[in-house]
């Protein structure tokens, strides 16, 4: 059974028709970072749940009823993220949160989501998100770990053992340097060089000469978002290594290929989601209606490229939608009943089915193996 | 020695960088004693509004020009709506009201631009230049040229000429300034537009290495202030020196040490340097200044 945000809500329409009165409305709470550090996922995620909220009232809402979003920004600071859960709830009484741009404010926010007994849908990487798994908080993006097993397993396919990584100490390179550390061995990759930049700096040719000169290094890995592995990329050319350089999907973008340049990009390879290479996706591949009609939606009324981070509340909202239209309720614990329920969902960053072991729903399979070839993304297989 | 020669370029590249937004600094400081803490946003500002106005369609040097002369006359704003109101108050305020500055500048940069990172096309191409088997990129020397321009420039302008005198005599005495016939208001008036010119200059000349978005301000003034801290407050010798120096240790740690401690090795220097030597390597002894 497989359910599409663009095949549900108008199903659900048809069946109880349209004539159905707006009545109590269903409220959904959004804290997330639309300014400060985090403003580039932030904002993209704000805008996306704007425009699907909008879109979906004017298709009739779910079960005939509308959906009323509040939404704040909590500008990347987890103390705010806190504050403006507790009010989603309290004032604005809220039956289900999305949001939760970063780790950290995920987690103020799941805290105050379980004890009021609110679902809640993070926008965040860690694992620690879900795991254990906690009632009340689901969440959308694959974690870290499972980029590094991609990673890993690319790698393995390639006959690679030895590798050199070169992590930002940010709070995203850092986390996934630890979690590709950790699962490293079950893939036989031994890590010769470990090296890190901050993620302000300008020139990372020190570390890259290091890592070149270690004895057996066969590939490199860059855990990493923002401007630094931009940068890793051209000194990487610029020193004219010739190992195979692998980045992480928090540079999966086309705007990664613009930064570091056409020349100096080429055959980058990472784990990025399908959302990212929408046109070369099969015609029978469950994913291409949702990847298509919503970056057909947001580049249409932003003008700007769609992102896997977009995707992610994208996706957050399509479980959300999905959940309460089977619930036909919207109480906050038939919500979550029905979210872990969840069978199937293609979103744009993976194909969900969760349960009550697994509030995340995804597996490796959701992760693509991208290359850039001539320029732009293209699928390894 | 290749690896050496690699190390050194590394640390000459991310000096230049700091060293020109160290030199930005010194004009302000020289006239008002005010450390400018929205001289990182000038440098934003300076790769921010090249960026936009290229893509708007103008050619890369117009668009640099555009950059520099709009953050000058933002610089000289800055100094006749928030600075001048409150001369007379004491130089931490002053101080305070330049963090409040860069705030609002970051601010209006995230609005008025976007929150996605920049770049636009080096000025000599991406090839990089080889030495001794290793690697610069051919915007390093733009970089390093671009600080000792600004280096010579300066020094020509606080020894040589009359103006750069008078901004000297503005910030060691105001009152006995104006009484031997110095426009003080004009001196800060000039000071703020050559600090965020020079700020500018140094964001146009970094951004193809650097890279560029609304919140890369804070960043480039931390490193700038460390640099003009080590070689000295309000001298462009050692703000030059500074910044190379940071840019250098930082380079050399993270090759033979590990990246790990190179902010760590810059900061024990520096915090060495000051133990010993209060007023940075080429900073004037407080003495004098009585």
């Amino acid at each position: 059974m497989k359910k599409t945000l663009t095949t549900t809500v108008p199903a659900a329409l048809i069946a109880l028709g349209l004539a159905s009165v707006a009545s109590a409305e269903i409220k959904i709470g959004a804290s997330v970072s639309a300014t400060g550090p985090a403003a580039f996922l932030g904002d993209p995620e704000a805008k996306t749940l704007q425009m699907l909220v909008e879109e979906l009232n004017a298709k009739g809402g779910i079960n005939g009823e509308e959906i009323e979003l509040v939404l704040y920004d909590d500008g990347g600071d987890a103390n705010k993220a806190r504050t403006f859960a507790t009010r989603l709830i309290e004032d604005d009484e809220v039956q289900a949160i999305i949001g939760g741009t970063t780790t950290g404010t995920s987690m103020s926010i799941l805290s105050v989501a379980e004890d009021a007994e609110i679902p809640f849908i993070s926008l965040a990487g860690a694992i620690d998100i879900i795991q254990p798994v906690k009632p009340w908080t689901f969440k959308t993006p694959h974690t870290d770990r499972m980029a590094c097993q991609k990673i890993f397993e690319d790698m393995q396919k390639n006959g690679f053992s030895k590798i050199g990584m070169i992590s930002g100490t940010d709070g995203f390179g850092a986390s996934m340097q630890a979690q590709c550390k950790d699962v490293a061995g079950e893939f036989g990759i031994e890590i010769t060089a470990d090296e890190t930049y901050d993620p302000k700096d300008a020139d990372m040719t020190a570390q890259l000469t290091k890592i070149r000169n270690t004895e057996g290094v066969q590939a490199v890995l860059n855990p990493g978002f923002g401007q630094g592995p931009s940068i890793v990329t051209r000194n990487y050319r610029q020193l004219g290594i010739e190992l195979p350089l692998y980045q992480s999907h928090g540079v999966a973008s086309d705007g990664f290929i613009e930064l570091a340049g056409k020349e100096a990009a080429e055959g980058v390879r990472l784990p990025g989601t399908a959302l990212l290479v929408a046109g070369l996706l099969a015609d029978d591949d469950p994913q291409k209606p949702a990847v298509t009609a919503y970056k057909a939606a947001y580049e249409g009324k932003f003008k700007e490229p769609v992102g896997t981070f977009g995707g992610y509340a994208h996706d957050g909202f399509a479980l959300l939608v999905d959940a309460v239209t089977r619930a036909g309720s919207s109480e906050p614990a038939a919500i979550r009943d029905a979210l872990e329920a969840t069978q199937g969902l293609a979103g744009t960053t993976g194909i969900y089915t969760m349960s009550a072991e697994d509030h995340l729903g995804l597996d490796l399979s959701a992760f693509r193996m991208l290359e850039v070839k001539d320029g732009s993304w293209s699928m390894v297989e | 020695m290749s690896e050496f020669l690699q190390f050194l370029f590394s640390g000459l590249t991310v000096g230049a960088v700091y060293a020109l937004v160290a030199l930005g600094f010194t004009i302000i400081y020289n006239a008002s004693d005010v450390v400018n803490f929205a001289q990182g946003e000038f440098v934003m500002l300076g790769g921010m509004i090249t960026w936009f106005s290229h893509a708007a369609g103008l050619p890369l040097p117009l668009a640099a020009l555009v950059a520099i002369i709009a953050t000058a006359a933002l610089g000289v704003a800055i100094n006749k709506l928030a600075i001048g109101p409150a001369r007379g108050a004491p130089v931490v305020s002053l101080i305070i009201i330049t963090i409040g500055a860069s705030v609002f500048l970051q601010g209006a940069a995230q609005l008025v631009f976007d929150k996605q990172i920049h770049s636009f096309p080096a000025f000599s191409g991406d090839t990089p230049l080889r030495f001794g088997g290793a690697t610069i990129q051919p915007q390093s020397l733009w970089v390093i040229g671009g600080a000792l321009v600004v280096f010579v420039g300066l020094w020509l302008f606080f020894t040589r000429t009359l103006l750069g005198r008078a901004v000297l005599a503005t910030s060691n005495n105001r009152l006995a300034a104006q009484l031997v016939g110095i426009n003080t208001n004009f001196v800060m008036t000039l000071s703020f537009a050559l600090s965020a010119g020079i700020g500018a200059l140094a964001g146009v000349l970094a951004t193809p290495i650097t890279l560029t978005a609304y919140n890369v301000g804070i960043g480039f003034a931390l490193k700038g202030f460390a640099g003009a801290m080590l070689g000295g407050m309000g001298n462009p010798k050692g703000a030059l020196a500074g910044g190379f120096l940071i840019g250098l240790i930082e380079a050399l740690t993270a090759g033979y040490l590990s990246s790990t401690y190179k902010e760590a090795a810059a900061f024990v220097v520096i915090l060495l340097v000051l133990f010993f030597m209060p007023q940075g390597l080429f900073g004037r002894r407080s003495t004098e200044r009585v």
